[in-house]
Parts: C-alpha cells; structure tokens; sequence
C-alpha cells in the first residue's frame, strides 16, 4: 500500500444521463490520507453520487476528481481500482457464492486474465477477512448471510484491493450497536495506518465520533464542510435537514450528539 | 476446490459428468438400427472387429456423436457466459432470440449461394450480432435492459420474429438448395459431415478459448455494475465482448444443427446447483454437461419412436421447459 493519497474532488459537477438535471454541483471536498472524511446529508442530496462519480458511472459535467495526483476521470477503471476501493451502497448477489471466493475478487484489479492469486494475494485476503471479522463463516454461501454480516463481507472485499483509499457508501447500515462500532474502529485502524477514508453516512451522531471531517450535502451542493464541531451545529443542520434538533455534547467523549425534536402540536 | 458447507460437492458434478459422458457416446455410437455392444464400439473405434461394425461406428454414427457434443458444449458455455453477464439465470442464446437471428443469417447466406462450411457460420455470427442488439433496444424501449423479464420477452419477440423471417424466406425456396424450414426451427444433427463437423470445432475452440480466459471478468461482471466497475472492469467493454463471444458460440451450433433450446438454459443452472459457481469452472463444466445432454437428447430423438426420428429441439424443450419454470419460480 502507499500511503498518504488523498482523494480530492475539485469543483465536481455531476448530471444524470436521462435528463441533464444536476445531481451535484460544484462540489469541492478534500479528503486527506490518515483520515476519516464523512459525507453526510439528507436523501437525495447528491451524496451516492459522488461515489458513482470515482466510478465513472455517473457523467461529469465539470470538475475533476484525483486519487493523489492521477485524475480518475481520464484513468481507467482497472487504474481507479487499484488506487481506490469502492463498497457500493447495494449489492445483491444473482448467483450466490462462498464468502471466501467472493472476498477474494477484491484482488482481481491486480491479476492477468491468467494469474492465480500469488501468496501475497493471499495473505492480503485473510487479513481482510480478519480485519472485518469475517472468518468465521468464511466457508458459508452468501445468500445465507444476514444483512449484517453480508455488510461486513463487502467491507472485507473492499479491503482485500488494499488501496490507499477506501471509500464506502453506508458501511453500516444493517448493522447492530457491535457490529457498527466495530466497523467504525475498524476504518478508525485503517486510517490511522495512513489509508484514506471516506464514507457516506447517515448515522449523524456514531460519524461525529469518528470522523475527523464532516461534509455536509444539501441540494446537490456542499453546504458546510470542517470538523465534526464545527459542521454539527444545529441551526446548520435544521435548516439542511428541515427538522427541529437540538445538539448536544456527549459527557463521555466530548462529541456532538444530534437528538432530533418532535415536532410542537 | 472442496468445500466444508456440507452441500453438494463440486467433486460429485465432474465425475458424474465425466461418467455420463463417456457411456452416452459408448451409447451413441452403440444404438441405432444396427445394435453394436460397447465392447465391440470400442474395437470397431481402434478399427478392431468386424468390417460392418467399423463403418458404422467409424464413418456413420462417430460424426455425428462428435457434432452432437460440440453442439451441446457451444450452447452450455454461452448460456453460462450470457447468465452471468445479464445476471439472469433464464438467459441463453435461444430464448433471447439470439439462435434465430443466427439461423435467419445462416439461411440468408444460403440462399444468395454462400454455402462455404467455413462461411456459413459467419453469417448465422452476423444475423446473432443484429438479434442481439434489437432485443437490447427492445428490452430499453420496454423500460430496464437489467430486469431478467424484460429482456427475455424482448428475446422471445426477435426469435418469435427471426422464426417468421425463416418461413417466408424458405416459402419458395427448393429444398435440394437450402435445407427446410423444420430442419432449421426443430434442429437435427443429420448434417454430420466431417467438413461441417471440423469447422464447427474451430469456432467452438476459439469461442470458449475466449470465454475460459475471461472466467475472472465474468466472476466480477456478475456482481453488478457498481461492484465490476469498483473492481476495474470496463463493464460497458466487457459486457459486449462476452456478448460477442456467446453469439459467435451460438452462431456456430446453429449453422450446423439449426435451433436447439434450452440446452443453455438447463446446464448451467444444474452445475451451480453442485456449487460450481466460479465461472471458468462453470463454463467448462456446462461446457461438458451440455455435451452430455445433447447425446442423451439425440439418442432419445433417434429411439424413442425408431425408426422414426423426432426433432432434436423438441426433445430438449420437453427436458427445458419444466426446469424453467422451477427456476423461474425460485427467481422471485
């Protein structure tokens, strides 16, 4: 792995093919190595769509994107692949397989038409596979997973391509209180080793814990990017996410707590 | 690769394979109007044994056993390779109306006088190519190129459309210049000359040379778009070269034994089922199921009602479409 590549976004304007409209506009986000940027907004605010921007799934309008000093818009997607490890928000597998063999294809950016895995593919596998908790039903079938554990293989997937960036669409959802901890210290690990990692949360209150940046999505745009602190105050956040909140600072760790409000009768 | 998950064991799919394959072609080069034990198919095939028996076994039934085999092998492949890339255990080449362009093709080329063993096969490739992209714009048209259903009723139109082409071009042409109609629609193995027999290997080799290198592509292509493209695959790329390739597979079982269903179809999903599910493994394991189902269909077409001889494709829709319906019942 090399480390310290950042993944910046520079002025990113994104349209969807069908009708032109801007799922993203102007977006400038930089996303430093050793760190935890979270991308967070309400639906719909353009935030999967920066993800399937890396991709090249989603047409660019304007703006470039760069894994380090390589613009992956002009890379291939065999270069993004092995620069930045993508866990798409869904995933549902047609033809079940074993996790193992699944997990596996994360090192198939890195092999020929004809290569097996060398000894080093392998090891980097079982290390994913360890770092995200999987090998315990290693040799079970995917479609007999629950929702949390296929998480965690699709984590263990992404780590296997062991890139200097990983960046996760909704790590965690379907995850249990545990499991959701354990994997936020697990990319807490990973970005401490030097990686770069950015996901895409809804989890507000568990991303201010984490995160050393937050930005905020609304409208296609950012609309407040810097630390958890500064990002989570809830005048920002009611008039993003249009919603009565109060937050608050959590006495055990000092972070922002998001409680949203019922609304008055 | 053994498994600990106590299913079915790929083990148990290649030696059952490997064994109904070996005692179907004993079996076909066996039975017919003259009856041969299998110990004297096996002399007469090292040109032991009695002078009758040797022609028989040799320049009769051996063509034909051998291009039933290939027939089945190019289906079983390029129905595996279309099911992953669509991610839909329903594709294959006939019911996505892939066959009946390649068999409009075929019998174009004939009629204009094309009727090289070589060439043939790369017409029914053209008439394949334009079926595929009509029944992908069909399937965009009717809304989602990714939804299984979709796609296999735009296929089922473009064969159903393919068919009729068939009809009406052969309506008034002589049968001594293009073979009939119900050759190409029920397909038959009749046509079994070693030149027609060489050609078709050619392509089989080099299409499932093709598709076998790119085992690890359709691995990663089957997971979905987001997932092959995170993992560095030109889906766009990828997906038409396995499309290609299939079609060529197709293609090539068509010029030489007309429409055969289902063969495509039943195989692959039968191979997953004993955890073969990787697809260079897949594809090389329908590879020989298929061979194996179109001997067991051919010598059921041939003895069934001897000596009448039934259409091939009817047997294999008889074998096809109950296992379509279970597997379309488990899809949803």
């Amino acid at each position: 792995m090399t480390a310290g590549v950042a993944l910046t976004f520079d002025d990113v304007s994104l349209a969807y093919r069908s009708d032109g409209a801007r799922v993203v506009e102007h977006a400038s986000i930089i996303a430093p190595a050793g760190q935890i940027t979270a991308i967070v907004g309400p639906n719909g605010s353009g935030k999967s769509s920066l993800v399937r921007g890396v991709l090249g799934l989603m047409p660019t309008h304007s703006g470039r994107i760069f894994a380090g000093t390589t613009d992956l818009l002009h890379a291939s997607a065999r270069e993004m692949s092995r620069l930045v490890a993508v866990m798409p928000q869904r995933e549902a597998l047609v033809f079940p397989m074993l996790v193992r063999e699944y997990v596996a294809l994360g090192r198939s950016p890195f092999l020929g038409l004809w290569d097996a895995p060398s000894a080093h593919d392998l090891a980097v596998i079982r290390g994913a596979m360890e770092r995200s908790d999987v090998m315990p039903f290693a040799s079970r079938r995917t479609d007999e997973l629950s929702g949390g554990e296929w998480q965690r293989v699709r984590l263990a997937r992404a780590l296997a391509q062991d890139t200097p960036i990983l960046l996760l669409d909704e790590p965690t959802t379907f995850l249990d209180i545990a499991h959701e901890m354990a994997t936020f210290e697990t990319l807490a690990r990973e970005a401490h080793s030097g990686r770069t990692v950015v996901l895409v949360s809804h989890t507000l209150t568990l991303v201010a814990r984490f995160a050393d940046q937050i930005v905020l999505m609304h409208d296609a745009r950012v609309a407040a990017a810097g630390t958890p602190r500064d990002v989570m105050q809830a005048a920002t956040l009611e008039a993003v996410y249009e919603w009565p909140l109060v937050v608050s600072h959590d006495p055990a760790v000092g972070a922002p707590t998001l409680v949203p409000l019922r609304r008055p009768r | 690769m053994s498994t600990t998950d106590g299913r079915r064991q790929p083990a148990v799919l290649w030696i059952g394979t490997g064994v109904a394959l070996l005692v179907l072609i004993v079996a076909g080069l066996g039975i017919g109007a003259v009856s041969i034990t299998p110990l004297a198919v096996l002399r007469a095939l090292t040109g032991q044994g009695e002078a009758i028996d040797i022609a028989i076994v040799r320049d009769l039934r051996l063509p034909r056993v051998v291009l039933a085999m290939l027939v089945g092998c190019a289906l079983g492949s390029s129905g595996a390779a279309l099911q992953g890339t669509l991610r839909n255990p329903l594709a294959e080449p006939y019911l996505l109306g892939v066959s009946g362009g390649a068999a409009v093709g075929a019998v174009l080329a004939l009629i204009i006088g094309v009727t090289a063993a070589a060439a043939v096969p790369i017409a029914a490739f053209a008439g394949a190519v334009v079926a595929v992209l009509l029944v992908l714009a069909l399937a965009r048209a009717a809304g989602g190129a990714r939804d299984p259903r979709t796609l296999l009723m735009a296929g089922v139109i473009i064969g159903a459309f393919a068919s009729a082409t068939i009809l009406i071009l052969l309506a008034d042409v002589s049968p001594d210049r293009v073979r009939g109609a119900l050759w190409w629609m029920a397909g038959s193995l009749s046509d079994s000359s070693w030149l027609r027999v060489g050609w078709l290997a050619v392509y089989v080799a080099l299409g499932m040379a093709l598709l076998v290198s790119r085992g690890r592509l359709l691995d990663v292509l089957a997971l979905g778009d987001e997932s092959a493209a995170a993992l560095g695959v030109d889906v766009g790329r990828a997906t038409r070269q396995v499309f290609l390739i299939s079609a060529l597979l197709a293609a090539a079982s068509v010029a030489a034994a007309g429409l055969i269903g289902f063969v495509g179809l039943v195989v692959p999903n039968i191979v997953r089922a004993f955890g073969v599910v990787r697809h260079r493994a897949l594809i090389v394991a329908s590879a020989l199921g298929g061979a194996s189902l179109m001997l067991l269909a051919d010598l059921l077409a041939r003895t069934l009602r001897a000596p009448l001889e039934l259409p091939l494709g009817a047997i294999t829709a008889l074998i096809g479409v109950p296992v379509f319906l279970l597997r379309l019942r488990r899809l949803r």
